[in-house]
C-alpha cells in the first residue's frame, strides 16, 4: 500500500529525515516511536504534502501512485488520514459544514453524488457513536475551546467519517484520559479492515495495549534505526531510548 | 493642488442647485422638513464637502464621488415600468412589513403611510410630516450633526422624503419592517433621503434596511437616518447594502438610546463601488446597551470606510463592537471606530473589535480605534488585526480532502458568520449567509428575484 524508499526531507534548510525506508501492506499495524524531535511528525506532514517541509530525496508511492505528485487535498482522497498531533482550531466553521464538505469532496472523487441531508445526518449520527463523542462537540466550531483530550476524539471521529485506507495517527493518545484512551482505541479497532492499514506515532506502551501493532520501529535523528515486532515496545518502556542513542554512537 | 481648485466649484454648484430649486423642493416636502432647511445649506456653504483634511474622512476622497454629472430631481420621476414586475425581494419565508423607496421617494401604490394592526405608522417622512407633524417635529433633525459634517448639512438641506417608522409606547411590533431602497434610472443620478425611526418607552422593532442598484447608471445616495430608541425599548436594525461598482454610498445614522434600551446594528457592506458609512450612538440614558455589528466585503477597486462613534454619555451603560471584512484584489478599506467614557459614565463597559483579512498584496485596510476615556471606573478595550487566512488551517481542511478554493471559502464564511450570526430573525440570518456565500463565491449576490445584475 505505502512504500517509502530513501526519503530524505529538509524544513528551512535544516535536514529532519535522513534516509526512512518503510513499507506498509493492507491489513498491518505499524508503531513509530522515537525521542522527541527524532522526526516523527515531519515524516507524518510528507505523507499529508504540507509545504513546510521539502523533499530532497526519495521516492514515496501509495497504491502504486507517486504520492509526492499530489496535492494535500488529492492525498487525503486517494485515503491519507493524518490524525493531528495538534488539530487546529478553525473559529466560525461548524464541525457539520466542515465535515459535509470534506464527505461530498471524497464521494465526488469516487464519481458519487453528494449525501441528501438526512443521509449526511445519519452518517454522523452513526459515527458518533462509534468514537462516543459528545453531540455537543459537533454542533460547534472545528475544534474551538476544545479540550486537548476531545480534540484527539474530534480527530477519530473525522477518521470514522473518511473511512481511510491509511489512517496516521499522530500522538493520538496524548492528552486522553484513561476512559477516553480506550474508547478511541476501540473506535480505530472498530475501523480496522483488512483492506486499510494504520500508523500509530506514540511515545507510549499503553495505547499499543489496545492498538496491537505488527510492526514497531523506532525513529532516531531521521532514520528508522530499528524494526521489530510488538514486543519492541514493551522493551522501550522498560529500558528508555539511551540504548538505542549509544548504539548509534557506538 | 487639484483638490482645491475643484473643491470650490462644486460647493458653489450645490449651493445653486439649491437656490435654484427651493420652490421645487419646499414643495415636494413638508413644512416640518423645509423649516430646517435654510440653517443647513449656510452651514453647507461653510463647511463644504468633507476634504481629508478631516479626521473624519481621513481615508476616503468624498471630492471625486461628486465630480460626476449627476441629474438631480426634486420630485419623484415617473419610470416607465412597473417596479412590482422587476423587484420583487425573496426573503423565504421572511414575512415583513414592505415598504419601498425608489430614487430617494416614497413609492406607494395606495397609501403613503400605514398604521399596523400593532398600532405602529410606517410611510412616507413626508407624508408623516404632514399626517403628524408634532411627531415628526419633535425628533426631525435632533441628531444631525449639521454643523460639523457637510454631508450631512447637504442633505437636511435637500432631503425631500424617506421612511418614516413609529412604533408607539409598549407597542411589540413583531413583523419585521423592511425598507427597500432602489436605485433606478436611465441617466446617472444623486439621491438624498432622509428616515426617522422613533421607538417609544418600552416598544420594540426589528427593521431592515437594503440598498440595491436596479441599473447600471451611476448613482450616488447621501443619507441620513435618525433613530430614537426610549426607556426600556429595544430595536434590531440591519442594514444591507448591495449596490453596483459605479455606485456611491454614503450613510450617515445616529442614533439616541434612553434608560435600559437596548440597539442592535448590523451593517452588511457585500457590495458597492464606494460606501462610507457613519454611525453614530449615543448612550443617553443609565442602563442603555448598543451592539454594533459590521461586516464588509470589498474587491477590485472598492472602497468600504467605516466610521462608528459610541457616545457613554452617562454611567452604567454597555457597549460592544464588532467589525470584521475581506479585502481582495486592489480593494482598501478603513475602519474607525471612536469611543467617548464622559466624566461621570462610571461603570461603563465599552468593548470594540476590528479584524479584516486581506486576500492579496495589493489590497489596504487602515483600521484606527480611538478611545477618549475621562471616567476612572470603567472596563474598555479594543483590538484590530489585519492579517491573512489562517495557513494552518488551510491545511487542515485540505488535509481532510477539501480543495483550497473551497477551503478558503469555508474560513472566509466563517470568518463573517461571527457578525452575521447576530441577525436575531432566523430567515433572514439565513438568506444573509447565502447572500454572503454567492458574493464570496464571486457570483452575484443579487437577490433572486430580481433580474438586474447589481453587481
Ligand atoms: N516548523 C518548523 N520549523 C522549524 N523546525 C521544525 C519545524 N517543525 C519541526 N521542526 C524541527 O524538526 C525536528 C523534528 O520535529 P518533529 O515534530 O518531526 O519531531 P517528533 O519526532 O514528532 O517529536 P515529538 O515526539 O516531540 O512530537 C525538530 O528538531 C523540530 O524542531
Ligand atoms: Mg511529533
Amino acid at each position: 500500500m505505502l512504500v517509502i524508499k530513501d526519503l530524505h526531507a529538509k524544513i528551512n534548510d535544516k535536514e529532519i529525515l535522513k534516509g526512512i525506508n518503510l513499507e506498509v501492506k493492507a491489513g498491518e499495524v505499524h508503531a513509530i516511536m522515537g525521542p522527541n524531535g527524532s522526526g516523527k511528525s515531519t515524516l507524518a506532514s510528507v505523507l499529508t504534502g504540507r509545504e513546510l517541509v521539502e523533499v530532497t530525496q526519495g521516492a514515496i508511492t501509495f497504491n502504486g501512485k507517486d504520492l509526492l505528485e499530489m496535492a494535500p487535498e488529492i492525498r487525503a482522497r486517494e485515503g491519507i488520514f493524518l490524525s493531528f498531533q495538534y488539530p487546529v482550531e478553525i473559529p466560525g466553521v461548524s464541525m457539520v459544514n466542515f465535515m459535509k464538505a470534506a464527505v461530498n469532496e471524497h464521494r465526488k472523487y469516487r464519481g458519487l453524488e453528494p449525501l441528501t441531508a438526512s443521509d449526511f445526518l445519519k452518517l454522523m449520527r452513526e459515527r458518533k457513536e462509534l468514537v462516543e463523542i459528545d453531540s455537543a462537540l459537533t454542533n460547534r466550531s472545528v475544534n474551538e475551546g476544545f479540550s486537548g483530550g476531545e480534540k484527539k476524539k474530534n480527530e477519530i471521529f473525522q477518521m470514522a467519517m473518511l473511512e481511510p485506507k491509511l489512517a496516521i495517527l499522530d500522538e493520538t493518545d496524548s492528552g486522553l484520559d484513561i476512559d477516553a484512551l480506550r474508547v478511541v482505541a476501540n473506535g480505530v479497532n472498530k475501523l480496522k479492515r483488512p483492506d486499510n492499514a494504520v500508523i500509530v506515532i506514540t511515545h507510549y506502551q499503553r495505547l499499543l495495549d489496545y492498538i496491537v501493532p505488527d510492526y514497531v520501529h523506532i525513529l532516531y535523528n531521521g532514520r528508522i534505526v530499528k524494526s521489530a515486532g510488538k514486543e519492541l515496545a514493551l522493551e522501550l518502556e522498560e529500558k528508555g531510548y539511551d540504548w538505542i542513542k549509544n548504539g548509534e554512537n557506538a | 493642488m487639484s483638490d482645491k481648485t475643484t473643491a470650490i466649484p462644486i460647493r458653489d454648484e450645490l449651493v445653486n442647485l439649491y437656490l435654484n430649486n427651493l420652490d421645487l423642493i419646499t414643495e415636494g416636502s413638508a413644512e416640518v422638513l423645509n423649516q430646517h432647511r435654510q440653517e443647513a445649506i449656510q452651514h453647507f456653504k461653510l463647511l463644504g464637502l468633507p476634504t481629508q483634511k478631516n479626521e473624519k474622512y481621513k481615508y476616503s476622497r468624498i471630492e471625486p464621488i461628486f465630480a460626476h454629472n449627476y441629474e438631480k430631481y426634486f420630485a419623484p420621476k415617473r419610470i416607465a415600468f412597473n417596479v412590482d414586475d422587476i423587484f420583487r425581494c425573496d426573503i423565504p419565508e421572511l414575512d415583513t412589513h414592505l415598504v419601498l423607496v425608489l430614487n430617494g421617494f416614497f413609492l406607494s401604490k395606495a397609501e403613503k403611510i400605514t398604521t399596523l394592526p400593532s398600532g405602529a405608522i410606517v410611510g412616507s417622512l413626508a407624508e408623516a410630516a404632514k399626517q403628524f407633524p408634532e411627531l415628526v417635529k419633535a425628533r426631525y433633525n435632533r441628531l444631525a450633526e449639521n454643523q460639523t459634517d457637510g454631508l450631512v448639512a447637504l442633505n437636511t438641506a435637500f432631503a425631500q422624503d424617506g421612511v418614516f417608522i413609529y412604533i408607539p409606547r409598549n407597542v411589540v411590533e413583531s413583523k419585521p419592517i423592511q425598507i427597500i431602497n432602489l436605485l433606478m434610472s436611465d441617466e446617472n443620478q444623486l439621491v438624498q433621503y432622509r428616515n426617522l425611526i422613533v421607538v417609544e418607552e418600552g416598544a420594540q422593532a426589528n427593521v431592515l434596511v437594503c440598498d440595491h442598484t436596479l441599473s447600471p447608471k451611476r448613482f450616488l445616495s447621501n443619507v441620513v437616518t435618525e433613530i430614537f430608541v426610549g426607556n426600556n425599548a429595544k430595536l434590531e436594525f440591519v442594514k444591507m447594502q448591495n449596490e453596483h461598482n459605479d455606485s456611491a454610498l454614503l450613510t450617515h445614522t445616529y442614533a439616541h438610546q434612553q434608560r435600559d434600551s437596548r440597539l442592535t446594528t448590523n451593517l452588511l457592506s457585500l457590495h458597492g463601488g464606494f460606501i462610507r458609512n457613519n454611525l453614530s450612538v449615543t448612550l443617553a440614558g443609565e442602563g442603555a446597551d448598543a451592539q454594533l455589528y459590521g461586516l464588509y466585503l470589498t474587491d477590485r477597486t472598492q472602497h468600504t470606510d467605516n466610521f462608528t462613534f459610541i457616545d457613554h454619555a452617562v454611567p452604567n451603560c454597555t457597549s460592544n463592537e464588532l467589525y470584521k471584512g475581506i479585502l481582495d484584489d486592489q480593494a482598501t478599506g478603513a475602519f474607525n471606530g471612536k469611543i467617548m467614557v464622559r466624566r461621570n459614565a462610571q461603570k461603563t463597559q465599552a468593548y470594540q473589535s476590528n479584524n479584516n483579512l486581506l486576500l492579496t498584496a495589493d489590497a489596504r485596510m487602515s483600521t484606527k480605534p480611538q478611545l477618549e476615556i475621562y471616567a476612572d471606573d470603567v472596563k474598555c478595550s479594543h483590538g484590530a488585526t489585519v492579517g491573512q487566512l489562517d495557513a494552518d488551517a488551510l491545511f487542515y481542511m485540505r488535509a481532510r480532502g477539501i480543495a483550497e478554493r473551497e477551503a478558503k471559502l469555508l474560513l472566509m464564511f466563517g470568518f463573517v458568520h461571527e457578525v452575521v450570526k447576530h441577525i436575531s430573525i432566523h430567515t433572514l440570518r439565513e438568506r444573509i449567509d447565502d447572500m454572503v456565500n454567492k458574493r464570496l463565491r464571486g457570483e452575484l449576490s443579487r437577490c433572486h428575484n430580481c433580474p438586474m445584475h447589481c453587481c
